[in-house]
């Protein structure tokens, strides 16, 4: 799919699949772990987290060129800080319930990689509208990862769908799923699917899918706001569109140079069909016999020629048809 | 408040409700500096300084500043400028004070900022209505429990290092499986409670 850069949808489209933050980018671990217990926790930690992202990045985009570059940290903290506020008092205030069950996680939202990641690397250089739209396809895309994960455990671990038991599912449920190391065993399994379809694909299309950030050996940590003095190298989206951009002239600069080929080949071949008509009449003329004989000869010849015909050039036809005539 | 408590605060933060592999905080670093013992501790001894610190100061300004003044809905404001500023603080401190310590910690020190382990241990302090003492003791518990973490899965990763494992599997999805079994070896210790 194509869209144009930095439009609404294409914003959208980034955030949900091809750079969500979950699954493609591997960012927010913490609350990704922490509260996927239940399919309805990871909605209401989803949707918090989408509100406080796209509030802190039109925020922070529309004070973009105001804000001093040496101080961009600390502003935007305070920008992310007061937004989680209100909305941990919200949340509190009209839904108790998920309040209490998220619990901690919620003041914590301050500090998901997610937010400062987006600040820093989108809303700080793009245009509030875009920047907005951005926050909430990265929202959505988290809010989907995480909902599935939770439905998954909650579903495995539980033996319940958004809370309603299924059948006689409970009694038998490892609950496991729904304890810590559950968190870390259905992540990683997701982990290695997403890294099984990225290899697979890109090992097909032989271009890089996948925003990874890799230090020298290959852990998929410091995107988050630690990168700054991780010794992780980020390998930036710009470069990687590039690098894809490339790789996609070359097969087309490949498959131009294949069609006209192809063409060329086609004219060796009526040229020789051309050639080979020639010496037929002639050869009817001087001997029937003689002359089917011939014929079933320069047939296959044409064959021959036929399949060579593909590495054969203009000149070497010319040739061909010269010595023929002679003949 | 007895010493019995004090302890049994040491023994659930440390151990029982261990800050990574129970309360999946500080994940990040948890993951990311993992790869040799060596910077793994350096890191946890990094985590240890700061949260200790921070949980001294903020539990100071949090019972004789904002919980006085009713000011308690500006906590997690406060606790992340304090933290931040702290970090900063605290690495110039120990850059011209200390150099031989900071040599040892500085690199650590500027990724603790957007550690959540920091914010969470102060944020508990307050949630679970600590006072200034049990505040710190259980800031300490939280960060030693970050450190025996980190270092244990340091130590892993350095023996599997160089075994033969499947692509996909290969990088964070392994990590997060010793991860998962690390876990599942700590909630054994919920028997002490």
């Amino acid at each position: 799919m194509t869209f144009t850069e930095n439009t609404p949808l294409e914003r959208l489209y980034n955030g949900i699949v091809r750079e969500n933050p979950t699954l493609v980018i591997v960012l927010g671990m913490c609350p990704t772990l922490a509260v996927t217990t239940s399919a309805m926790n990871g909605i209401g930690m989803g949707l918090s987290t989408t509100v406080v992202l796209c509030l802190s990045n039109l925020f922070i985009s529309l004070l973009r060129n105001v804000i001093p570059d040496e101080i961009r940290i600390p502003s935007f903290i305070v920008i992310i800080a007061s937004f989680v506020t209100m909305v941990d008092m919200l949340m509190q205030a009209y839904t108790p319930e998920l309040y209490k069950s998220l619990g901690i996680y919620i003041p914590l939202i301050v500090v998901n990689c997610i937010i400062f990641g987006r600040a820093e690397a989108y809303a700080y250089k793009n245009k509030p509208l875009a920047s907005f739209f951005d926050g909430i396809g990265m929202g959505l895309g988290f809010t989907l990862a995480i909902t599935v994960m939770g439905f998954f455990r909650e579903l495995i671990g539980s033996g319940a769908v958004f809370g309603h038991a299924v059948g006689n599912l409970p009694a038998y449920a490892p609950s496991i799923f729904v304890m810590a190391p559950g968190a870390f065993l259905v992540l990683a399994i997701m982990i290695t699917i997403r890294a099984y379809i990225i290899n697979t694909i890109e090992a097909k299309k032989g271009i890089r899918l996948a925003v990874t950030h890799t230090d020298e050996e290959g852990s998929e940590c410091s995107s988050c706001a630690m990168r700054f003095s991780c010794a992780g190298k980020f390998v930036k989206v710009e470069e990687m569109m590039a690098a894809n951009k490339a790789a996609k002239e070359a097969e087309e600069a490949k498959k131009a140079a294949e069609a006209k080929k192809a063409e060329e080949a086609k004219k060796a071949e009526e040229a020789e069909k051309a050639s080979s008509e020639e010496v037929k009449e002639e050869a009817v003329k001087e001997n029937p016999e003689k002359a089917e004989a011939a014929a079933e000869e320069e047939k296959e010849e044409a064959a021959e020629t036929a399949e060579e015909a593909s590495e054969e050039t203009k000149e070497e036809a010319a040739e061909e048809k010269a010595e023929e005539d002679k003949a | 408040m007895t010493t019995t408590s004090l302890i049994s605060i040491l023994i659930m933060s440390m151990l029982i409700n261990n800050v990574v592999l129970s309360q999946f905080l500080g994940i990040c670093p948890f993951l990311g500096v993992s790869k040799k013992v060596e910077t793994a501790s350096g890191m946890g001894a990094a985590v240890i300084f700061v949260i200790t610190l921070s949980s001294v100061i903020c539990g100071l300004i949090y019972h004789f500043i904002l919980h006085p003044l009713g000011l308690d809905y500006l906590n997690t404001i406060v606790f992340i400028l304090v933290i931040a500023a702290l970090v900063q603080f605290v690495e110039m401190f120990l850059k011209k004070m200390i150099p031989s310590l900071y040599k040892a910690l500085g690199v650590y020190l500027p990724l603790i900022t957007t550690n959540c382990a920091v914010l969470g241990a102060v944020l508990l302090n307050v949630q679970n209505e600590y006072n200034v003492i049990q505040g710190i003791v259980n800031g300490f518990a939280t960060s030693v429990g970050f450190a025996i973490s980190i270092i244990i899965l340091a130590g892993l990763r350095e023996k599997m290092q160089y075994n033969r494992i499947p692509k996909a599997v290969k990088g964070f999805p392994f990590t997060m499986f010793t991860a998962c079994l690390m876990a599942i070896a700590f909630c054994g210790f919920s028997g002490l409670k």
